[in-house]
């Protein structure tokens, strides 16, 4: 067991861990935040994406022990005051979700592609969100969602 | 999905790290971005009794001028070496590479040196690094060596490196105001290349006046082509003469055929992408 410190979605944790836990099981299993949610056992996905110091990681390929001194913000993470995030909100405008199973990820994702750039093109989002998977295949909607929060400028 | 157990350190300073891995001996795993590690671990492809993570030695990350050449730390991100701005203007061949390479989440946290150190023959790096002729520093219990890029890949997910070393840099020489592109053929974006060319250009007017060529997936290793890159020399940026040349793209390829495609339809497309790729870096 190796004693790990986080911070998840503001608040902080300390626990013994198996070097061997995936970041997500820790999420999903010790701290009961199953927002963030597992689609694929090749780390092709997405579903499972968090943001590790403000940056977008797949949490299936992270050990829980690497995230030890550093901050994690899920999905689970982003509203204020019962007030959804402008991207969260966004999503829930433009019909971007059909089952929801890929949401979480590709909301944290997105998150991530407008830090980067706030005003991204069509192709620019397309490109920002390649590691996030819709089974659904509603990606025009997801665009028009990210389009939408990112100000619909282009 | 889950690895099977084992016992984690994670040193602050390269020696410890030797230390560890001296200690460890060949059940001892040396971890980076885990973005190819982790995935093997899951699948019990390899169950290591010792993981010695190098994401907490600060000294392995960044890189920095030093006179002709770049030296890149091999724990900085595909991200960071993206945006870095000795890379952009020294290195635009590893930008165009970098660009195309698997998808914004594994790029923050896959490492230059992981990607050259895994030597997955479809890796997206090594033709590039390859063909600017980087040298690579190992260090081990006995200090460190440099190799060069020509002598770093020795086979199928096989490098120089041996048991209880670590690769700590890379150096790239400069190649400022060459023009560069990296031709990579899939079929799904973030995917491994089918098969991909790296190319750099140094133009004079409308002439080549030398360029350099890698291939990738088209071997167990990353290959050069110096037949092409010899056959450039000296020619007019047009699409006639960039053609010829590339057709000895193929000398000395052993593809390998899967599911993707056979060897000769490789070699076929190794041709093409050679071509769009020395004329796209020719800016032609
Ligand atoms: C979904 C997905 C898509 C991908 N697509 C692509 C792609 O299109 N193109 C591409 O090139 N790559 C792709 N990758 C792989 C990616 O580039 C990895 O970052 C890279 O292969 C490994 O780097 P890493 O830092 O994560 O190394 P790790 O996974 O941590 O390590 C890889 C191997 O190298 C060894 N190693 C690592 N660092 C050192 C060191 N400093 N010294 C000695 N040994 C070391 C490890 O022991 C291990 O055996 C993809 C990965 C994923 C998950
Ligand atoms: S569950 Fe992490 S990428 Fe699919
Ligand atoms: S909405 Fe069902 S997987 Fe995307």
């Amino acid at each position: 067991m190796t004693r790990i410190n986080v911070t998840v979605d503001g608040a902080s944790y300390s626990d013994d861990v198996e070097p061997r836990m995936l970041l997500v099981q820790y999420l999903r299993e010790r701290l009961g935040k199953t927002g963030t949610v597992i689609g694929c056992d090749t780390s092709n996905c997405g579903a499972c994406t968090v943001h590790l110091d403000g940056t977008s990681v797949k949490s299936c390929n992270v050990l829980a022990v690497q995230a030890d001194g550093h901050e994690v913000t899920t999905v689970e993470g982003l509203a204020t005051d019962g007030e959804l995030h402008p991207v969260q909100q966004a999503f829930h405008e433009n019909h971007a979700l059909q089952c929801g199973f890929c949401t979480p990820g590709m909301i944290m994702q997105s998150i991530d592609l407008l830090k980067e750039n706030a005003d991204p093109s069509e192709e620019e989002i397309r490109l920002g969100l390649e590691g996030n998977l819709c089974r659904c295949t509603g990606y025009h909607n997801i665009v028009k969602a990210v389009q939408a929060a990112a100000g619909g400028s282009r | 999905m889950i690895p099977a157990q084992f016992e984690y350190v994670a040193p602050t300073t390269v020696e410890d790290a030797l230390a560890a891995l001296a200690e460890g001996g060949e059940d001892a795993k040396v971890l980076a971005g885990g973005q190819s590690l982790l995935p093997v671990l899951r699948m019990r492809l390899n169950a290591p009794s010792l993981v010695v993570d190098l994401g907490r030695i600060e000294s392995l990350r960044g890189v920095r001028d030093d006179g002709d050449a770049i030296v890149i730390g091999a724990m900085t991100t595909h991200s960071e070496v993206f945006h870095d701005p000795l890379v952009n203007e020294h290195a635009t061949l590893l930008v165009k590479a970098i660009e195309q390479l698997a998808d914004p989440q594994v790029r923050h946290r896959g490492t230059f040196g992981g990607a050259l150190a895994h030597a997955d023959p479809a890796g997206d790096l090594g033709a590039p690094v390859l063909a600017m002729g980087a040298t690579f520093t190992i260090a081990g219990a006995g200090g460190s060596r440099t190799v060069a890029a020509d002598d770093f890949f020795q086979g199928l997910l096989t490098t120089v490196i041996e048991d209880g070393e670590l690769l700590t840099e890379v150096r790239v020489p400069k190649f400022t105001g060459w023009g560069a592109h990296y031709e990579k053929f899939v079929r799904v974006h973030h995917q491994w290349p089918i098969v991909a060319v790296a190319a750099a250009v140094r133009t004079e007017g409308g002439t080549i006046a030398e360029a350099r060529v890698g291939l990738t997936n088209m071997g167990l290793t990353p290959l050069r082509a110096r037949s092409v890159e010899a056959a450039l020399a000296g020619q007019p940026a047009t699409d006639e003469a960039v053609r010829a040349a590339a057709a000895s793209a193929t000398e000395g390829t052993h593809p390998p055929s899967d599911l993707n495609g056979d060897a000769d339809y490789r070699r076929h497309v190794a041709t093409v992408l050679t071509r769009r790729a020395v004329l796209a870096a020719a800016g032609a």
